[in-house]
């Protein structure tokens, strides 16, 4: 028997153990997954969460149930690889051996990073995340008495999971402002390390149009070195701050501390890979799949179901002793939403970044990118639906893995 | 490509003017690229754009700001000092390198 061990089943782990289980021969090979415990968070809920349109018990499920019953689960704390021994230690001592190894364990919001933002006194008082199921919840309770003033919104780091959550949430809470009659009490400020609103021109200037609209600030280039929170303000390494009343900021995102104890990740704990089939650069047997590796694509879920099937179709050509021939090529596909139960659309790769058009056929929609609609709404809601029913079962989308320009605007690209 | 004089040279550049070819790079012309952008080189700096150039090297990828500062043991804090407001992209601009991505 030969041994595959996946660490991490999130949203990654549980595709990639599903999907290997059906195409590798199970008289040959034993496939495992190992996570800390059985809570399969949703977490794209946790944006909604903090607004009161999602309850904390609707984002969770049972691990065990998505994975198949085939696939043994092992319930424990990873401590350490030992990629010289093709070994894993888990913090109660267990040991498991393995012959290829999938790290999956994703990144997590790291407040202990940032002086003063977890350790300054007002953590989960006027300081909140939401990239947490915790935070998240604690959040919504704060939103729902808060009174008003200065709300900052603030990025530490990139890259962070689901880069476009931030723009989201200040969408949304404009929105939920509103609803509640008090908007005129508010004022939202977007504090961002990147130059402008995202991290590519054309979307950026999109959604940069999209928050003057709404009447958000931005206020970019700004390098959070603390949290001055007794003075209720966030500090730049060049001396600029911005004041707060409630600071709702998206930690530094960081691989967990394993990777690093392990010798197999970056600054970040990240692992570093070839972009292209996911490989360690440092260890053939072992992959990193999902937010775990240094890719420069989005941290997302779609993300990881593109780069999931590439594997799955290589990992069966490596085990039979061929080269990799598939190439991941950095799709990602996510929804933004923006408030009023209207959403935008972008869809991009390493190459090409998010362009105003139809998906996800060209010229025919239904969906606009780019573009406020209701319809790309109730795609993000049905995302919800997708992720349990087709993404985590394995089941093939009626989208294509690689990214295609039919229905984009090209000519953008040379125009700017 | 563009391509764009540099210190009385031909070089390719991206549409942002960095460099895109790195041996076409030396330290007169990291000297030249800092005039342009209104930073006068000192040790100091230097170290940081050695640095840069040496880790590229060997990682393939510009370093961040959180690698100079951990792996380069230059303090966040003085790179700003240095490369006032925006020490990434000065930094990778004076060293012939392409921007840092981690921006995605
Ligand atoms: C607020 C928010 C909104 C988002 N919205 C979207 C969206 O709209 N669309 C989208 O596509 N994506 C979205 N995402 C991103 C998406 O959730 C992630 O990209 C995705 O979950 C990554 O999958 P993963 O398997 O790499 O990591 P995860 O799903 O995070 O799984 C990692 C697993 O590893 C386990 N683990 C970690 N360390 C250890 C250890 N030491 N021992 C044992 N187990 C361990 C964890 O318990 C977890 O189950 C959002 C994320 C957030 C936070």
């Amino acid at each position: 028997m030969r041994k595959l061990l996946i660490l991490g089943g999130g949203t990654a782990g549980t595709m990639t153990a599903n999907k290997l289980h059906r195409a590798l021969p199970e008289s040959e090979w034993e496939v495992t997954v190992v996570d800390a415990d059985d809570n399969h968070r949703y977490q794209p809920g946790y944006l909604f969460m903090p607004f009161g349109t999602y309850r904390p018990d609707q984002v969770t499920r049972s691990r065990r149930k998505y994975v198949n019953k085939h696939v043994p689960l092992v319930y424990g704390e990873i401590d350490t690889v030992l990629p010289d021994e093709n070994a894993v230690v888990l913090a109660d001592g267990r040991r498991l051996d393995y012959d290829f190894l999938i790290i999956a364990t994703g990144v997590t919001p790291r407040p202990d990073q940032t002086p003063g933002m977890l350790d300054g006194g007002e953590w989960r008082r006027s300081v909140h995340e939401f990239y947490s199921y915790d935070g998240s919840v604690a959040l919504a309770d704060k939103l729902r008495e808060w009174p008003g003033g200065r709300l900052v919104i603030h990025i530490t780091e990139m890259p962070i999971k689901c880069p476009v959550a931030p723009l989201e949430f200040a969408f949304l809470a404009d929105a939920y402002f509103k609803d509640k009659g008090m908007r005129d009490k508010v004022e939202i400020t977007y504090v961002t390390p990147l130059d402008a609103a995202f991290t590519k021109p054309i979307a950026a200037e999109a959604f940069g149009n999209t928050l003057e609209e709404k009447g958000i600030t931005v206020v970019p280039d700004f390098m959070i070195e603390s949290v001055d929170a007794e003075g209720r303000r966030i500090v730049a390494y060049d001396e600029t701050e911005v004041p707060f009343d409630l600071l709702v900021t998206i930690p530094l995102n960081m691989g967990a501390d394993y990777v690093g104890r392990s010798g197999l990740g970056n600054d970040l704990n990240l692992v570093p890979v070839d972009k292209f089939t996911q490989q360690a650069k440092a260890h053939d047997n072992i992959f990193a799949l999902g937010d775990a590796n240094d890719i420069p694509a989005s941290k997302a879920g779609s993300v990881a179901h593109f780069e999931v099937d590439v594997f799955v179709e290589n990992f069966v050509q490596l085990i039979a002793g061929e080269a990799m021939t598939h190439k991941f090529d950095g799709h990602a596909n996510c929804f933004i939403e923006t408030g009023d139960g209207k959403a935008m659309l972008i869809d991009f790769n390493y190459d090409t970044e998010p362009l105003p058009g139809k998906f996800p056929y060209g010229g025919l929609g239904p969906m606009g990118l780019l573009k406020e609609s209701h319809l790309n709404h109730l795609g993000k809601l049905a995302f919800k639906w997708v992720y349990w029913n087709m993404l985590m079962p394995g089941r093939p989308l009626p989208l294509s893995t690689a990214m295609s320009l039919s229905g984009k605007q090209t000519e953008l690209i040379d125009a700017k | 490509m563009p391509t764009t004089t540099i210190n009385g040279r031909d070089v390719a550049v991206d549409d942002e003017g960095f460099m895109t070819v790195y041996d076409e790079w030396d330290d007169s012309m990291g000297a030249a690229l800092a005039t342009a952008i209104g930073i006068e080189m000192t040790d100091e700096h230097w170290k940081a754009i050695h640095f840069l150039r040496e880790d590229f090297k060997a990682q393939g990828e510009t370093p961040t700001i959180r690698r100079v500062s951990t792996a380069g043991g230059i303090d966040t804090k003085q790179l700003f000092v240095l490369f006032p407001k925006k020490p990434a992209k000065k930094m990778a601009y004076i060293a012939g390198l392409p921007k840092p991505h981690g921006c995605v």
